[in-house]
């Protein structure tokens, strides 16, 4: 099978996953899921997922580990969010400073 | 759509509008970046109006353009969506859908209309803040999704522009508000640590798209061996910025 068409039966199967979540809330009963434990559970494995990802996608080309212009730009989107700013400017004002490091040859 | 009568129900759909508008500029980043990651525009679009849900989409996107398999960018996607399941079992009996609107209501239950929903004082209002929030950042994420695409592939070489970094920077936005103050924050904070640690070391050892997944069961193990149990907390919408789409 080509690439193309694993991406698509990746995007259907993910999406099925995703609407099956969602239903699963609105049709199980509410004590099921809505244990301490379970909420608990959830809300850090979003936590983690999240995290896990600004590392990865931050820090690594491939399989290695490398310390490029993402580095200064993601202090910059903290930055950013420590002042509270709107979520586009966090967003842009990181693209704008690894952009700007690159133009200067980092 | 409940008639907008009161108060309560013009404030509510009040919200549900900027919400839904601020999270646009948010679906255009989004279709740069899958561009920016190897899928074509039908890809791009089939993903905001089937998965419909930010994180797991922009994570998919995530696994997928760092040449992940797709099994791992399914399961990432999916454990990010599991979330959407607890917000399910909160709106569900207030929302009281029956048939086909039930469907609806599951497809469009994000952190926005959620969050928009839980917050409102009565019943007219929290029905009317989930479905034009639901209803409202299906369209704009949909639309501005195309839009950043087509935006996208017309810019050309994504690093140039920086946009490597917007798509951690993206994730940083999303996971700051879950890491605030209390209890549950220090947690949070331990967790999101731990979970970075794992990815990165395990980052050279294993195939792409494993390292993210297995900072997941880092989470699960502290959230299933966790102390006494604490509040889930409810997302405050802030119109200016969106919760978490």
């Amino acid at each position: 099978m080509s690439t193309f068409a694993m991406t698509w039966w990746a995007i259907l199967a993910a999406s099925a996953v995703c609407f099956a979540l969602k239903l699963a809330g609105h049709l199980v009963p509410d004590h099921w899921l809505s244990q301490p434990r379970v909420a608990r559970t959830a809300a850090l494995v979003t936590v983690a997922l999240l995290a896990a990802l600004v590392g990865v996608q931050t820090m690594t080309a491939g399989h290695q580990l490398v310390v490029d212009a993402r580095l200064p730009a993601l202090a910059v989107a903290a930055g950013a969010l420590a002042l509270r700013a709107p979520f586009v400017v966090v967003v842009l004002a990181a693209a704008a400073t690894a952009a700007v490091l690159r133009a200067l040859g980092m | 759509m409940p008639p907008a009568d009161d108060d309560g129900v013009r404030r509510a759909i009040r919200q549900a509008v900027s919400v839904s508008v601020a999270t646009g500029a948010y679906g255009i980043s989004f279709g740069a970046l899958a561009v920016a990651a190897g899928l074509d525009l039908a890809q791009t679009a089939a993903l905001s109006l089937l998965m419909f849900s930010g994180g797991s989409q922009f994570a998919f996107i995530g696994v997928l353009g760092a040449g992940g398999a797709g099994g791992a960018a399914i399961a990432t996607a999916g454990l990010l969506g599991v979330r959407n399941a607890l917000y399910g079992v909160r709106v569900a009996p207030l929302l009281a859908a029956t048939g086909w609107r039930r469907y609806a209501a599951a497809q469009v239950t994000i952190d926005e209309s959620a969050a928009v929903a839980t917050a409102q004082p009565t019943l007219a209002a929290t029905r009317a803040g989930f479905w034009w929030t639901g209803v409202g950042v299906f369209v704009l994420w949909g639309a501005s999704t195309i839009l950043g695409a087509v935006l996208g592939d017309a810019l050309g070489d994504p690093r140039r522009y920086g946009l490597d970094a917007a798509a951690p920077a993206a994730f940083l936005a999303l996971v700051w508000p879950r890491l605030g103050g209390g209890r549950a924050g220090r947690t949070a904070r331990a967790t999101a640590l731990a979970a970075v640690v794992v990815a990165l070391a395990l980052t050279p050892v294993v195939p792409a798209g494993i390292p993210v997944l297995a900072a997941a069961a880092v989470a699960i193990v502290i959230g299933w061996r966790g102390p006494a149990p604490e509040p889930v907390p409810t997302p405050v919408p802030v119109p200016d910025r969106p919760v978490q789409p």
